[in-house]
């Protein structure tokens, strides 16, 4: 250790005993300590603005606008400066179009993993690991760009659907499932694959009553968390899905609101030019339901986060039985 | 749990006590093996999704690869004339590589700040639930950065940018006048650097999580304060976590769309005044900004500038894992 | 409620409503809106009923009169439904050209390459193309205290190309006797996507402001760097935000903000739906369009008394030949509320948009008739 070289000079001028250097820090040295104390604090704090500001502005600008209401309507016929309209379509759109995403993810990304964890030995495995990874870094917007090639070379170009949405979000999605599962499966004690084994229980019986039953709540939380990062995409559904104002339910024909792609709808829209004897017209309504719609959407986030709290806590498997 | 571990950082645990390899099955039952079958064919699907995006994106640009400078401004209306695809390509690789290092500048001593409070500053009890609260950073979809930013944020940031301006405008970063409103790529580096923050935190704070005890113990019985204990222990063992976390960052902040599509004032110039506007522009934003309207050479076009963006983070994600696969098989070694 | 208790309630109500799937389509006529459902409009409509979906997308110019043509059409037709995605005239004619949507929306008449097209998809009766939203685009800028500036197309043109860089400029003052001209810094805004309004703006600048003007008309903005914005929106938008902006969009858009008269002949002009539709009313056809294509060429250079010369032209497009006769028989009900007096009158209130002239109906709606 380099330390005692460090030192500043001592402050009484005469070579300090080894009882000085050890019980008097030279003063620079207690200084140095206390300022960056209170940079390493300040730089938490520093982070905390962002936070508090972004939770603060979108409570306060969206909380005003939140009713029964505008949940349960969507923007059909609802123009200028109307003091109505919702986002029950976009609402619609953003959980079919997840929920798609979601069953195309899961199947692939545990079976993935379960691959890895409980088959995968060689090149093949070592290659699945590291583009795993690299496929984690994907940018959102090229996941999207790979969905309109694949569906414009299927259905011919402009086309825009749902399930266009879904694969995009499929891709961003996968490897997560993959990571968070394969985790949660590489936990499973040995010993309990072993006992199946021994009682002659087929291996692909075990991994699925034994390894998967001990490990779902991790994997219903890894999925919940999965579903979490995707659902605030928007930059890919905005390419693929397209914007429409009224309820869509079918996915597989016809355009699609999404609650971040009708949050960057609205706010581009902007203010509403309203006459100065106009009864029905706010001229900010467009940013009003803008903010209303994101924090909805941060709601729907942190409720999903919360979801992946609780099936941690109630479905991880009762210790001692 | 923390973004480290859905990111695959270093956080995911070591790959080593895998179940070890079963007593061979004298019967292979059509059940074992459809299932074992299904299992690999999924593990291929991965790389079969990656080539698929690669493949993809090559076919849709290869319209626009394949024309001549004047074929591509004639059919595509912003195309600009007399330059080559890779000419209209510079600036914008240009821009999303300046926003993405400013992002990058202004995060991570933050972020290390953070990480080594967390770690090592704050009560043990508390550290968890302090990680937490940084990881809600990461919950923020980015279509609301972009709002808070473009509405609440910059109009905020303006003084201090206009103040920049004429102080140290005789620096070609901040060279003077600041635009009004301040759509400009220093703004946009600052809500990247938010947005990017809470991945850098997690991954950062959990390597200093793994310093050894015994490093930072005989640090503080040789004297050392706590500063001087981080400063010899904690960050030489943290620093090539430090550098995999900020190309994990970096590779976000590369990739981002929404953010920057509504806050920045585009432009395709090499110019380094972060404070003008109309100067830049990131190829994501670029893509969002003009798909809607193009035509299909024009997709085309965007295609390949998305096959730019898609090679450039893949080299910086590749880079990321294999700092990581270096420092695994170090601390390994402890 | 306590802000906390909100939360809550909304979260819960998010979910069961998402699942429960009672969304409802009609947001005027909801029980539940604010100020009590809208008062039913009479239907006064006894033909036969009209059903199915008709999609349409382009020219984002367009939006708010398409929106409240949509808002109309299906309050008489309730059975119908009409989407418009604005996605840019560039989308709009993309996607009709490839056959995704019914009718498309284009600030720029189809060129000869899109007619051939055009052909092939519609079959041998080939495409309408009516020119049925005729907007003002205003020039608009954020000076505190002045809300009317009078300028030359020439100084226009200087100012957008960055020649003119503070507003007390002399050639400024010269055309605004008896206006305080602030000391400040001019920042032009314009779009930074591809769009119609661009494209009208930067014809008018070429075809008017002569030598200032040293670009050719184009859908993107041809002086780089400098504010620009997306949407017309956006433009406004940024104009406001800043200080010593100008821009130009859509006149509907322009809201509280300063506009500037531009000199036509002797006298400066300031933008109304009247004077925009005088400018279409002066102007020549376009030869040799098929038949079906209505194109107006504006004659930007008019001395005409009363004229605005800032218009843009929006066209509808549509086939005159649908496979299957119910989309024909929506599209023609479509367009011609459009094109009928109602519809016009609805854009004008809501858009601010000039009505087409009767004359100009009168063709337009000799086209749609023959829809089928």
């Amino acid at each position: 250790m380099t330390l005692l070289d460090r030192k500043g000079p001592p402050t009484t001028g005469r070579p300090p005993s080894t009882r000085d250097l050890l019980t008097r820090g030279d003063i620079r040295r207690t200084v140095t300590d206390r300022v960056m104390t209170g940079v390493i604090t300040g730089a938490f704090l520093v982070a905390l603005v962002p936070l508090v500001s972004v939770s603060w502005t979108v409570l306060s600008n969206g909380i005003g606008r939140l009713s029964p209401y505008f949940f349960s309507v969507s923007m059909r016929g609802v123009f200028g400066g109307m003091d109505a309209g919702g986002i029950y379509h976009a609402i619609l759109g953003t959980v079919l179009i997840t929920a798609v995403a979601t069953l195309i993810s899961v199947p692939v990304g545990l079976m993935a993993a379960i691959y890895l964890v409980e088959y995968g030995r060689g090149p093949l495995a070592r290659a699945v690991t590291f583009f795993v990874d690299v496929m984690t870094g994907i940018p959102s917007i090229v996941a999207g760009l790979f969905a309109y090639a694949l569906f414009a070379a299927i259905f011919g170009p402009g086309v825009r659907f749902g399930v266009v949405g879904s694969v995009a979000l499929s891709v961003l999605m996968i490897p997560v499932v993959v990571r968070s599962s394969e985790e949660m499966l590489r936990l499973v004690p040995n010993e309990l694959r072993e006992a199946a084994y021994a009682l002659g229980v087929p291996k692909w019986l075990t991994i699925v009553k034994v390894v998967l039953r001990t490990a779902v709540a991790g994997i219903g939380t890894g999925i919940m968390l999965a579903v979490a990062r995707v659902i605030g995409e928007t930059a890919p559904l905005l390419i693929t899905v397209g914007v429409i104002d009224s309820i869509n339910r079918n996915v597989f024909e016809g355009r699609m609101m999404t609650l971040p792609v009708y949050v960057f709808r609205q706010y581009s829209q902007g203010l509403v030019p309203c006459a100065p004897d106009a009864v029905d017209c706010i001229a900010t309504v467009n940013f009003d339901r803008a903010w209303a719609a994101a924090l909805t959407l941060i709601l729907i986030v942190m409720l999903l986060n919360l979801l992946a709290r609780l099936i941690s806590r109630y479905f991880a498997p009762k210790a001692g039985r | 749990m923390s973004i480290a571990r859905q990111a695959g950082a270093p956080a995911s645990p070591p790959p080593a006590p895998g179940p070890s390899r079963p007593v061979r099955r004298v019967r292979h039952g059509l059940g074992g093996r459809v299932f074992a079958g299904l299992a690999t064919s999924a593990g291929a699907t991965i790389l079969v999704i990656l080539a698929a995006v690669a493949v993809f994106l090559v076919i849709r640009a290869w319209p626009a690869l394949t024309s001549s400078p004047e074929e591509l401004a004639d059919g595509v209306s912003w195309f600009p004339e007399g330059t080559t695809l890779a000419g209209f390509v510079g600036p914008l690789i240009f821009g999303t590589l300046l926003a993405a290092l400013l992002a990058l500048l202004l995060a991570v001593p933050v972020a290390i700040g953070i990480a080594l409070f967390i770690s090592h500053y704050a009560p043990r009890r508390l550290a968890s639930p302090l990680g937490y609260v940084i990881d809600l950073l990461a919950a923020i979809p980015s279509v609301v950065y972009g709002l808070w930013g473009a509405t609440w944020l910059a109009p905020r940031l303006f003084p201090l940018w206009d103040w920049l301006g004429r102080n140290l405008g005789f620096v070609p970063f901040f060279e003077g006048p600041a635009s009004s409103p301040p759509r400009v790529v220093m703004t946009v580096g600052v809500v990247l650097a938010v947005m990017i923050l809470p991945i850098i935190t997690a991954v950062t704070r959990e390597v200093f999580l793994q310093t050894p005890r015994l490093h930072e113990e005989a640090a503080l019985a040789l004297g050392a304060t706590r500063w001087e204990m981080v400063r010899m222990a904690v960050l030489p063992f943290g620093r090539s976590g430090v550098i995999s976390a900020s190309m994990l960052g970096l590779g976000r902040a590369l990739g981002e769309t929404m953010a920057v599509l509504m806050i920045l004032g585009p432009g395709f110039t090499y110019s380094l005044a972060l404070l003008q506007v109309g100067r830049h522009q990131t190829i994501a934003a670029n893509i969002a900004n003009q798909f809607p309207e193009a035509n299909p050479l024009g997709v085309s076009t965007l295609i390949a500038t998305g096959l730019v963006l898609f090679v450039i983070t893949l080299a910086v994600n590749m880079g990321a894992r294999w700092v990581i696969s270096r420092r695994a098989e170090f601390s390994g070694a402890n | 409620m306590t802000p906390h208790r909100r939360l809550r309630t909304a979260a819960i109500l998010v979910a069961a409503i998402a699942l429960s799937g009672c969304g409802s389509d009609d947001p005027l006529g909801h029980p539940w809106r604010p100020g009590g459902p809208g008062e039913p409009v009479e239907n006064l409509y006894d033909g036969p009923v009209l059903r199915g979906q008709l999609e349409g997308a382009g020219s984002s110019a367009q939006e708010s009169a398409m929106q409240a043509w949509i808002a109309g059409f299906q309050n008489i037709h309730a059975a119908a439904s009409v989407a418009y995605d604005p996605v840019g005239s560039g989308g709009g004619r993309t996607q009709f050209l490839e056959g995704g949507i019914q009718f498309g929306g284009s600030d720029a008449a189809l060129n000869h390459d899109e007619l051939d097209r055009a052909a092939q998809q519609c079959g041998e009766a080939g495409l309408a193309e009516l020119p049925l939203y005729i907007s003002p685009i205003a020039v608009i800028f954020n000076l505190d205290g002045i809300s009317e500036l009078q300028l030359t197309p020439a100084t226009v043109a200087r100012i957008f190309d960055r020649q003119v860089t503070r507003w007390d400029d002399p050639e400024i003052a010269a055309d605004n006797p008896g206006v305080d001209l602030p000391d400040l810094l001019i920042t032009p805004v314009a779009r930074s996507d591809e769009s119609g309004t661009t494209e009208n703006f930067s014809e008018y600048l070429a075809d008017a402001a002569g030598e200032a003007w040293p670009y050719p008309a184009s859908g993107d903005w041809p002086v780089t760097g400098g504010q620009s914005a997306q949407g017309n929106s956006g433009v406004v938008q940024t104009v406001t935000d800043g200080r010593g902006t100008v821009g130009y969009a859509d006149a509907s858009k322009a809201g509280a903000l300063g506009t500037v008269k531009v000199k036509v002949g002797d006298d400066f002009v300031g933008y109304s739906p009247e004077a925009a539709a005088a400018i279409v009313a002066i102007s020549p056809r376009e030869e040799g369009r098929p038949e079906g294509s209505l194109v107006v060429e504006l004659d930007r250079e008019t001395t005409e008394a009363g004229t605005y010369p800032i218009v843009l032209i929006s066209y509808t497009l549509a086939c005159r030949q649908y496979a299957d006769p119910d989309e024909a028989a929506l599209v023609r009900a479509f367009l011609s509320y459009v094109a009928g007096e109602e519809g016009q009158q609805v854009s004008a209130l809501t858009a601010g948009s000039a009505p087409i002239s009767d004359a100009l109906r009168a063709e337009v709606q000799a086209v749609i008739d023959g829809i089928a």
